[in-house]
């Protein structure tokens, strides 16, 4: 988890990272005073002791956890008797909505609206990149206007379109909106790593006679897999940790995601810190997971310049 | 179980839909006479994209544009008389407008700022540490807005006086001997609206942090040599020579974290649903259109959202433009 190179600089910035400074990089002596190593410190703990806390809690008996700071712990950290993992196991599958059944949701929503709108936007880059027709590129540059557009705009008129449909609460009226919602962002992530490729490799393409159709799947999709794998990893997250989309299209129901079936959980008093907590990491493990092991692609994604509004 | 099969068949179903669709429409776009298949194939691979973008973003804008004007229910053309409502309303300008601007105001540069202190400041770290350092401080873009809220308001949690206190925030408060406070509701001093904040700053400073830190890397060493040897102090080699040069990320890192602002929700709605004056347009929104059933007021607020980013919107497309020209 901490072997994350955070500061690869972009391509297009050659600086003193890109300058063969790597070897003497590793030997670096810290050019810190004890200023900045206590500042980093103090950082680092206030960035840590929040979600810590709510990690210890989970793992809490229920009584001690709403009686007592999580942090009395530490005055008999190894007294078996304080630790449980009843609290997962009451919040994953007991309940009127168990975090359980909101899981298997949240992967049946995420999944297909991370999916379905790589291959779409896909060839839609590929348009763009590599072909020429007329409006292109007005339609590129409404697609980079969109990026900072919220999807509050959408939000009214689709709930009217799936109420008058019937497609309201059901999971394919969320990975649509999923899709629209995404699309620029997919698009512009996918453009902008096309436009970097090599054109040489597209022209001789052009001139052994492979179609566009041939072209775009024997070479640029296998080239822009680290461009696929960005926005895949952006979209996922995003789709996961939605809680307004979900909220309004899905609620509370039978369908209910992970966000929000932990925001509802805050509203219900009596509740309990310990399945409050273990109810937050159930809903965090999966990205988390996905953000510590791919994070490479996400940095990349996010250097691109892509803002998503 | 059947919520598992039916997401597989959904992306099976999606991935081959869209293969069949492009693979078919391409054959049929090859059958076309050739002058004709070179004008038509373009369309067959942007078409699909622009159906989406055109049926689940513009044309419900327009929509949303044409509902603001009419009534709650969308029956009816009421007129201007949504917005000159809200706008009148104390509630809505002294309470979500006026919040929302300090959201504005107080977490786009503050997370700026301690995104670059970080990116500085760990870069003279030991690179373990630096490493170590930074994947802390990342770690929290992972969690969604609402696991954000869940931890934070574990650390403002509040406890009766006299009882032992569960949340960081009074605990530390009672080994100082002062009461447990309320942190919430008290919003003397949008104290409660900043404590909001905090999750969202906390949560995005990473963010800020990974674009500003590959900037100051990417900044030439011979420019800062320069400097030095011209005897600048480090402060002003700092602001004079690194800041200018990183200035287009930091303007990227405001405005992404601008339009975040704007918009916020979740963290509202999870911590207080806009009680206790800590109401923000995102979370107005919500409450009129489901709690108050008014989708004109709904309409009309987003609407006025949408006004106050096209001047992000121009921009992003005039820096997108400049960028295209020096490709």
């Amino acid at each position: 988890m901490t072997d994350v190179s955070l500061d690869k600089p972009t391509p297009s910035t050659p600086g003193r990272a890109a300058r063969g400074k790597a070897p003497q990089e590793g030997a670096r002596q810290s050019r810190a005073g004890w200023f900045v190593k206590i500042t980093m410190g103090v950082l680092c703990l206030i960035w840590l002791i929040p979600t810590f806390g709510l990690l210890v809690t989970s793992f809490r008996q229920p009584d001690a956890a709403n009686a007592t700071g999580w942090w009395n712990v530490f005055a008999s950290p190894l007294k078996a008797t304080q630790w449980t993992l009843q609290n997962y196991h009451d919040v994953l599958f007991s309940g009127q909505t168990p975090m359980g059944i909101s899981f298997v949701n949240s992967l049946a929503v995420a999944l297909p609206a991370t999916i379905i709108p790589i291959m779409i936007a896909a060839f839609a880059a590929y348009s763009f990149t590599f072909m020429h027709y007329k409006g292109r590129d007005i339609l590129f540059i409404v697609v980079v206007g969109l990026l900072v557009v919220p999807n509050q705009v959408a939000l009214v008129p689709l709930l009217r379109f799936y109420g008058d449909i019937g497609l309201t609460g059901t999971f394919p009226a969320v990975w649509l909106a999923h899709t629209g919602f995404g699309m620029p962002l997919a698009i512009f992530i996918l453009r902008n790593y096309m436009a970097a490729l090599p054109l040489s490799v597209i022209e001789s393409a052009k001139i052994d006679g492979a179609s566009h159709f041939q072209t775009f799947w024997r070479l640029i999709v296998p080239m822009s897999v680290p461009a696929l794998a960005s926005f895949a990893i952006f979209q996922f997250l995003w789709v996961w940790n939605d809680l307004l989309v979900a909220l309004i299209f899905l609620g509370q129901g039978d369908n209910m995601v992970v966000t929000v079936n932990l925001a509802g959980m805050q509203g219900q008093q009596g509740q309990g810190w310990q399945l409050l907590t273990a109810g937050a990491f159930v809903s965090m493990a999966i990205p988390l997971l996905v953000f510590v092991s791919l994070q490479r692609y996400f940095i990349r994604g996010m250097t691109s310049g892509a803002v998503k509004g | 179980m059947l919520k598992v099969i039916n997401a597989l068949l959904a992306i099976l179903g999606g991935v081959l839909g869209s293969l069949l669709l492009f693979y078919v429409m391409n054959k049929v776009a090859e059958r076309l006479p050739r002058k004709w298949e070179e004008r038509v194939k373009p369309y067959v691979f942007v078409g699909p994209a622009v159906v989406l973008i055109g049926f689940f973003l513009i044309y419900p804008a327009i929509r949303t544009i044409v509902f603001s004007f009419a009534n709650r229910t969308s029956t009816e053309f009421i007129g201007i008389s949504n917005y000159t409502d809200l706008l009148s309303s104390g509630g809505f300008v002294s309470g979500a407008l006026l919040n929302t601007l300090l959201w504005m105001i107080v977490v786009p540069a503050l997370t700026v700022v301690f995104g670059l202190a970080v990116a500085v400041l760990a870069d003279r770290l030991q690179l373990r540490a630096e490493k170590l350092t930074k994947s802390i401080i990342f770690l929290p873009m992972a969690i969604s807005m609402v696991g954000a809220a869940t931890i934070w308001r574990f650390v403002y949690e509040t406890r009766p006086a006299g009882t032992p206190q569960i949340g960081v925030l009074n605990a530390i408060l009672g080994k100082f001997g002062i009461d447990p406070v309320a942190w919430l509701q008290l919003s003397q001093a949008h104290v409660n609206s900043l404590l909001l904040m905090v999750i969202m700053i906390w949560a995005q400073v990473g963010f800020s942090m990974v674009l500003l830190s590959a900037a100051v890397k990417g900044v030439p060493e011979d420019t800062i040599e320069a400097g030095r040897i011209d005897g600048a102090s480090e402060k002003r080699i700092f602001f004079n020579i690194v800041v200018p040069q990183i200035w287009p990320t930091v303007i990227t890192v405001f405005i992404t974290v601008l339009i975040m602002v704007m918009k916020v929700f979740d963290i509202v709605y999870v911590m207080t649903g806009g009680n206790f004056n800590t109401d923000v347009i995102g979370m107005r929104f919500w409450t009129e259109l489901f709690t108050n059933g008014n989708s004109g007021y709904a309409a009309a607020i987003v609407v006025m959202l949408m006004i106050a980013i096209v001047p992000v919107m121009v921009y992003q497309v005039r820096n997108f433009r400049r960028q295209e020209t020096q490709r």
